[in-house]
C-alpha cells in the first residue's frame, strides 16, 4: 500500500510522448509545480493537457509550452499567456475551449465511470455544434462526453502514504476531480505524513484515487494578481 | 448618465438578505462595495469559495486563497471551500440566487454574448456559459454603448453567443431595462438622461414602461 515515490522525476516515470494528462489548478493556484518542472526537464512531446488554464509565459503549463511539449490544450480560459497565443495563431497548438463547469463535470464523470451527461450549459452556442441535444422536462440540454487521462497530476496541501489528500484554500479547485479521472494519479503534497496522522473526517480525496505520492519541494506559489486592501 | 460605481450601487439595491451571489469581473465586482449595512449576502467565487471577503492586508496575503479573477482575497467568518465541480453544482443547480455579469452584447430576446470576438485572440469562456445557464436571476451590468459608440442592446447579437434566451434584466449607464416579449423595456432612467437619449443609443426594440421612474442613486 506504500505509494510513496522519491521525487517528481520518479513520479512521472511512464509518461511518454502523445499521452493525455490532467493537471490540477486554477490559474497558478494549486498547480503541480514539481511535476511540471520534471516534465519540462524530461521533455515529453505531443502531450494533450487538460487543465482549466494554461499558466503564464514563464510559470505553470507556460513552461511546457515554451518547450513545445503540448500539442493540444483542453481548457476553459487561456488568457495571460503570450507564447500560448503565438503557438495557437501559428497552428502549432490546438485548443478545445470548454465551459469551466462542464470541464469540471467532465472530469468528475470520467472518474466516476459516467461516459457522458446532459447539461444546459452552452445550448444554442457554438460549443453545442455537432453535439446531441435533447429536451428534458421542457428545457434543452447538450450531451457532453466525460474525460479521463493517462496520468493526472494533482497538488494537495497534506497527504499520507496511502494517498489520502487534504487541500488548502482555493488550491483545491480541479484537483479532486482530476485525481479521480487519472488512470494513474500522481499527487504532490507540501507535507507527507504517516497513515493515521490525517483526520479521516477531513480527507478530501480518498487514497483509492491516488497511485503515486511524494513530498514536493521549493513551492513558489506564484500569485497572478496581488491585490491588497488599504 | 451613471458612473460604473453608480451602476454597481443600483444593482446593490436588488440584493436581498440571505442571498448567495456570484459577481463577475468588471462592474459586477464593484457591487460588493455597496452591500447595504446589516444585510447578509454571501459572495460565491466559482473557483471554490463561498463567503468571500475583501482583499487582504499585505501581511494576510495567502497564495492559496484567490478569487475567480485570480486576485488574492480573504474569507469571512462562516466561509466554506470546495472543488470546482461542487462550485458549478451550486451554479448550474440553481442554488445561487443572483448572478451579475458583464456583456459585450445583449439582444431583445435575452441572448448574451460576452466571451469571444472573431478575429481577436480567443481567451475562453471560463465559467460564463455555466453562469448564464444556471440561474433565472441574472443582471447584466455594462455600459450602454461600446467604445465605438455603437449600441450593445441589439435586436440580435452579432458576436458568438454565451447563452440564449437567458437574460431578463440589464443595467447600463443610461437606465435599467427588463427583457420581455422580445423587447427591452425601459423601467428606470438614469438622472440627467432623456428617453430620447436612450432611444438613440438602443438598436434593439425599445418600449418605455408606462410607469417609468427616474433611478434613485444616493
Amino acid at each position: 500500500m506504500n505509494k510513496v515515490v522519491k521525487d517528481a522525476h520518479e513520479a512521472i516515470q511512464g509518461i511518454t510522448n502523445g499521452m493525455t494528462l490532467m493537471l490540477g489548478g486554477f490559474g497558478l493556484c494549486g498547480i503541480p509545480e514539481n511535476c511540471i518542472a520534471a516534465l519540462v526537464k524530461a521533455g515529453q512531446k505531443d502531450l494533450t493537457c487538460i487543465s482549466n488554464n494554461a499558466g503564464v509565459d514563464d510559470f505553470g503549463i507556460g513552461l511546457m509550452l515554451q518547450q513545445r511539449q503540448v500539442k493540444k490544450m483542453i481548457s476553459s480560459y487561456v488568457g495571460e499567456n503570450a507564447e500560448f497565443e503565438r503557438q495557437l495563431l501559428s497552428g502549432e497548438l490546438e485548443v478545445e475551449l470548454t465551459p469551466q463547469g462542464t470541464l469540471a463535470e467532465k472530469c468528475r464523470a470520467g472518474g466516476a465511470g459516467i461516459p457522458a451527461f446532459f447539461t444546459a450549459t452552452g445550448y444554442g452556442t457554438e460549443i453545442a455544434e455537432g453535439k446531441e441535444t435533447r429536451e428534458i422536462n421542457g428545457r434543452m440540454y447538450v450531451l457532453e462526453e466525460s474525460l479521463t487521462a493517462d496520468y493526472a497530476l494533482v497538488k494537495a496541501w497534506k497527504g499520507d502514504k496511502y494517498g489520502n489528500l487534504i487541500y488548502k484554500g482555493t488550491a483545491r479547485n480541479f484537483n479532486p476531480m482530476m485525481a479521480m479521472a487519472g488512470k494513474i494519479t500522481i499527487a504532490e503534497v507540501e507535507e507527507l505524513v504517516e497513515p493515521g496522522e490525517l483526520d479521516p473526517n477531513q480527507v478530501h480525496t480518498p487514497g483509492i484515487f491516488v497511485q503515486r505520492i511524494f513530498q514536493g519541494k521549493n513551492y513558489e506559489k506564484r500569485i497572478e494578481q496581488r491585490t491588497v486592501s488599504k | 448618465m451613471l458612473t460604473k460605481d453608480q451602476i454597481a450601487k443600483r444593482i446593490a439595491q436588488e440584493l436581498q438578505d440571505g442571498w448567495y451571489v456570484n459577481l463577475g469581473i468588471g462592474i459586477p465586482t464593484l457591487v460588493a462595495n455597496y452591500i447595504p449595512d446589516g444585510m447578509h449576502v454571501e459572495l460565491q467565487s466559482e473557483n471554490g469559495l463561498l463567503g468571500m471577503g475583501p482583499f487582504p492586508k499585505e501581511e494576510e496575503i495567502d497564495a492559496d486563497l484567490i478569487n475567480a479573477g485570480k486576485q488574492t482575497v480573504t474569507m469571512r467568518p462562516g466561509a466554506s471551500l470546495f472543488s470546482s465541480s461542487d462550485s458549478f453544482a451550486m451554479i448550474r443547480g440553481g442554488h445561487v440566487q443572483l448572478t451579475v455579469l458583464g456583456a459585450m452584447e445583449v439582444s431583445e430576446n435575452g441572448d448574451i454574448a460576452n466571451w469571444k470576438i472573431p478575429g481577436k485572440m480567443v481567451k475562453g469562456m471560463g465559467g460564463a456559459m455555466d453562469l448564464v445557464a444556471g440561474t433565472d436571476n441574472i443582471i447584466v451590468a455594462m455600459m450602454h454603448t461600446n467604445r465605438a459608440g455603437e449600441s450593445k442592446l441589439l435586436d440580435r447579437c452579432t458576436l458568438p453567443l454565451t447563452g440564449i434566451n437567458c437574460i431578463r434584466r440589464v443595467i447600463t449607464d443610461l437606465g435599467m431595462f427588463s427583457i420581455e416579449g422580445g423587447a427591452f423595456i425601459l423601467e428606470e432612467i438614469a438622472p440627467g438622461v432623456s428617453v430620447d437619449d436612450v432611444k438613440k443609443a438602443t438598436a434593439g426594440k425599445l418600449i418605455v414602461s408606462p410607469v417609468l421612474k427616474t433611478m434613485l442613486i444616493d
